[in-house]
């Protein structure tokens, strides 16, 4: 397996390929990856024009570390094998397929990738592909497009798109996206890949903001995608665990792995009742921590 | 010669100019010297009326004359109308070879370049320039030399009598009939007078002029009838829009958002942070936002200012009504709540030498904690320049730049890595304004690099891992590697101008630019 | 590459830079504009010419304003302005003629 597929991914911020100026060092925020878009975000006559920024981009710019993910053109385009092809010389580390809404628009794109990949002599497997679900259809489809390939690293909600197909509108409640955001935070953990929610496009409104990534959080989510750099600070505040949480994760692994050796199954850990179902959930806390720059611990 | 911050400094400019080259921050501490007494012509007949009908009748009861030196302020910023006035009227009088001694100049005062290439101005003093008279001056059309002098430098140089001006115009946004002027009260106000006060103090002859004649007395003064020999009314000495703006709407751009934190995390993680510390701030959208994120640290910890100095802003004067400052001291307004909040009592209006004359004996930036400032250029040794772009033509203003950054004890400079594709940290500045020893700390969206001569500071910012530390070489590769190294820009032989120091010793001086092939 | 009709790439914006290819009388001519000429304006020119020659157009009038743009962005945009003049958008050698 491609070792990056489950690497930690709480901001994707989108950039529009065509503007040099956004391109050029969005590393200095932080963001755990970019989505370097040649979709929406470029006008129909610059097409062509953000493929040359975005190779020249990949293969010349240094984005220390930060994963570079290519939106490429639709399926239903003449314009998206040549976006693929684009990406995978210039050595992105994965394709967002946008409007995704079956197993075989993903196995497509994977075909073309791998053939790309043999083109420019890219190692086989190294370029992984997200699946950005924009339809009902799509949605309702999330556990076959998730197991579709073993490329895919997650799939993400495209609310836009997506409450235009359901006949309604972006609300800031979140309600219109509720059933999304469920059905496919279940399919991504029953397919085992991740799980990534919409742009919030209002950017006047920082506390309307935060309270959709508190809730998205809750919910499981891994990570959402953003449109500023200003949102990432929130982002990874409440996808960062706290000093509490890291401290009672810790004492949790460290009393289950010396109960079990003890043959104690249930037990307390400042006063709260644990037992082994706490395990996997304790490490996740503590590999996130580690992974977000907060825990430099051994465990 | 080369200088104490490595600068060539040819000895035709040392001869020609009777300066020093610079020597190091504290090289006139305690020299004595004499100051200059000037001119005074007595009002005693109570039947004498300062009033003239205009600014031509104003220049003849002055004895202009080609060859004087005049001086003006720069309260109204890029809304001055004030230089340009009087100075067609010195060019319509025929007077060539005129000195202009502006506190500064800018874009406001294009259309003295005519004035340049004719030889009506042939020597120009001030802060610096910016606009076309910058460019006109690289371009070698100014005969003499122009110097900049920061605001604390002029004051010297003026009350050492090194620059003699003979007629000094002051735009006042109220007179009285007899030349108590004040900042406020009229329809085009700059809130206080600063830098005028020592042009009162030191010039032959002074004229006010207003475009809001006010009963006698005008007072509180804030500048005294003692020191004015006319008034002249005119329409309008400035365009408001442009002197003060209603205060600038806090920044939502994450870069400077991001250099305003790591700014406060330095301040508040460094030692001087405590109840009644200091602080002076400038009007960029960085240090905006990192006085509005200090103002939430402080109010959290309970710390308080003991006085806030220099040109004021909102955020500054929001600090006051909080009651988290216990006074502020005014020598200059950038924004229309700046203008209004000089009537609070605890709003102290003071001169620009009580601000920054070294000659004193000791300024308020000598009683600084803190100075947060911006740069065009920083080099690997933290000189700074202020003003000289980095393609080589003058463009900015020293202002109060070398006067906080020596006198504060932890001075700040923020300044992105990159401005387009020019490196903002180099290897060596185009010109230095600042010398290093002044700048301690130098802040970008890149991450924060402290001189190395201040462990002390460097000990705090590792200990309290606040801020992405680097060396300052590591910053200048960093730009380096991204934009590539640019070449060094090609200048004539000719000079055109000098940055003075402080103490008036040169600290750099300025070379005709070269003309590109394209 | 033969440049057989005008073609036009990039912006005014900050950090990019417009380049305007057209046919040529005999040899590549390059003007070139740029706000930091003093400091990389020589550097700005190799990079053009370097990127003419390994699309292999020898003959072509180019036209570039450049404001404060990356190496990177002006290799795209002037890659971008020779392709358009032949009209080719797609199977593009990448990794090849372009790099």
């Amino acid at each position: 397996m491609n070792p990056n597929k489950k690497r930690l991914r709480r901001s994707m911020m989108f950039l529009n390929c065509q503007k040099p100026g956004l391109i050029k060092d969005p590393y200095i925020y932080s963001p755990d990856s970019i989505m370097l878009d040649l979709e929406d975000a470029v006008a129909e006559r610059e097409k062509d024009a953000a493929r040359y920024s975005l190779y020249h981009a990949l293969q010349e710019i240094d984005y220390r570390g930060v994963e570079r993910v290519v939106r490429i053109n639709g399926l239903d385009t003449d314009l998206w094998l040549e976006d693929v092809r684009c990406s995978v010389a210039g050595g992105c580390d994965a394709i967002r397929i946008p409007k995704t809404e079956t197993a075989d628009d993903v196995k497509k794109v994977e075909a073309a990738v791998a053939a790309a990949e043999e083109e420019f002599g890219r190692e086989q497997g190294s370029t992984l592909i997200m699946a950005a679900l924009e339809s009902a259809k799509g949605v309702m489809n999330a556990y076959e497009i998730c197991t579709s390939s073993e490329r895919l690293f997650g799939i993400a909600l495209s609310g836009g798109d997506y409450t235009k197909d359901l006949q309604t509108t972006i609300s800031g409640t979140g309600v219109e996206l509720m059933g999304a955001r469920q059905h496919m935070i279940i399919a991504a953990r029953a397919a085992g890949v991740q799980c990534f929610d919409t742009v919030y496009t209002n950017l006047n409104d920082m506390e309307g903001f935060r309270h959709d990534v508190e809730t998205i959080h809750t919910m499981g989510f891994d990570g959402k995608s953003i449109i500023n750099p200003r949102q990432i600070p929130i982002v990874h505040e409440i996808f960062t665990p706290t000093q509490k949480d890291i401290i009672f994760a810790e004492k949790v692994v460290h009393e289950i792995d010396t109960k079990k050796a003890q043959g104690i199954g249930v037990f307390t850990v400042d006063g709260k009742m644990i037992d082994i179902a706490f395990y996997d959930g304790a490490k996740r806390t503590l590999a996130l921590a580690k992974a977000s720059g907060v825990y430099k611990g051994e465990i | 010669m080369i200088n104490a911050v490595g600068r060539e400094i040819p000895d035709e400019i040392l001869k020609a100019t009777g300066k020093e080259p610079f020597q190091g921050n504290n090289y006139k501490n305690g020299v004595p010297f004499r100051r200059m007494a000037p001119i005074i012509h007595p009002v005693m007949d109570n039947q004498h009326s300062k009033l003239v009908a205009s600014i031509r009748e104003a220049l003849e009861k002055c004895h202009a004359h080609s060859g004087m030196t005049v001086s003006f302020h720069h309260h109204f910023r890029e809304g001055d109308l004030i230089v340009n006035m009087v100075m067609k009227e010195i060019h319509d009088m025929g007077l060539k070879n005129i000195t202009l001694a502006a506190t500064s100049l800018g874009k406001a005062h294009d259309a003295l370049v005519p004035m340049i290439e004719d030889g009506t101005i042939t020597r120009i003093e001030a802060s610096g320039v910016r606009g076309k008279i910058g460019e006109a001056i690289s371009n070698g059309k100014l005969q003499g030399l122009a110097i900049m002098r920061s605001h604390g430098g002029r004051v010297r140089s003026l009350v050492t009598g090194e620059t003699k001006v003979d007629i000094a115009f002051i735009g006042a946004p109220t007179s009285d009939d007899y030349g108590n002027l004040r900042g406020i009260g009229g329809k085009t106000n700059c809130g206080v007078l600063s830098y005028s006060h020592v042009d009162g103090d030191c010039a032959e002859y002074v004229v006010a002029i207003t475009d809001c004649l006010v009963p006698f007395p005008n007072f509180p003064a804030h500048i005294s009838m003692t020191k004015v020999d006319y008034v002249c009314v005119v329409d309008a000495i400035g365009i408001p829009e442009k002197i003060a703006t209603g205060a600038a709407k806090p920044t939502t751009d994450q870069r400077k958002l991001m250099m305003a934190e790591y700014c406060t995390q330095v301040v508040v993680n460094t030692p001087y942070f405590k109840d009644g510390f200091s602080y002076q701030t400038g009007v960029g959208g960085a240090s905006i936002a990192s006085t509005i994120s200090l103002t939430k640290i402080m109010q959290e910890r309970g710390v308080k200012m003991g006085f806030g100095v220099g040109g004021l802003t909102k955020p500054m004067c929001d600090l006051l009504d909080m009651g988290l400052v216990r006074v502020l001291m005014d020598t200059q307004a950038f924004d229309l709540d700046a203008v209004s909040n000089v009537i609070d009592p605890k709003h102290h209006r003071i001169t620009a030498g009580a601000y920054a004359n070294p000659f004193n004996k000791g300024a308020f930036v000598n009683k600084l904690d803190y100075v947060i400032l911006a740069s065009l250029e920083v080099d690997v040794h933290f000189n700074c320049n202020v003003v000289v772009g980095s393609d080589g033509v003058i463009t900015g203003a020293q202002g109060g730049h070398p006067d906080t950054a020596q006198g504060a004890k932890c001075t700040i400079v923020i300044c992105p890595l990159l401005q387009g594709r020019i490196p903002a940290i180099c290897t060596n500045v185009t010109t230095v304004t600042t010398p290093g020893e002044s700048v301690d700390i130098v802040v970008t969206d890149y991450g924060v690099a402290v001189n190395p001569n201040r462990h002390d500071l460097l000990e705090a910012l590792k200990k309290a891992d606040c801020v992405p530390l680097k060396t300052i070489e590591e910053l200048r590769d960093i730009a380096y590697s991204i934009v590539g190294e640019p070449e060094p820009v090609e200048f004539e032989d000719r000079i055109v101008g000098i940055i003075e120091a402080r103490d008036g010793t040169i600290m750099d001086v300025v070379r005709q630019v070269k003309q590109t092939e394209e | 590459m033969e440049i057989s009709k005008a073609a036009v790439a990039g912006t005014l914006e900050s950090s990019d830079c417009m380049v305007t290819v057209e046919p040529g009388s005999g040899t590549v001519e390059l003007d070139l504009e740029s706000a930091v000429m003093r400091q990389f304006g020589k550097q700005i020119r190799k990079v053009i010419l370097e990127t003419l020659e390994r699309l292999d157009v020898t003959n072509a009038k180019v036209t570039v304003v450049d404001k404060g743009a990356l190496d990177c962005t002006i290799k795209a945009r002037v890659e971008c302005a020779v392709y358009r003049s032949n009209d080719v958008k797609d199977k593009l050698p990448w990794g090849g003629a372009i790099r």
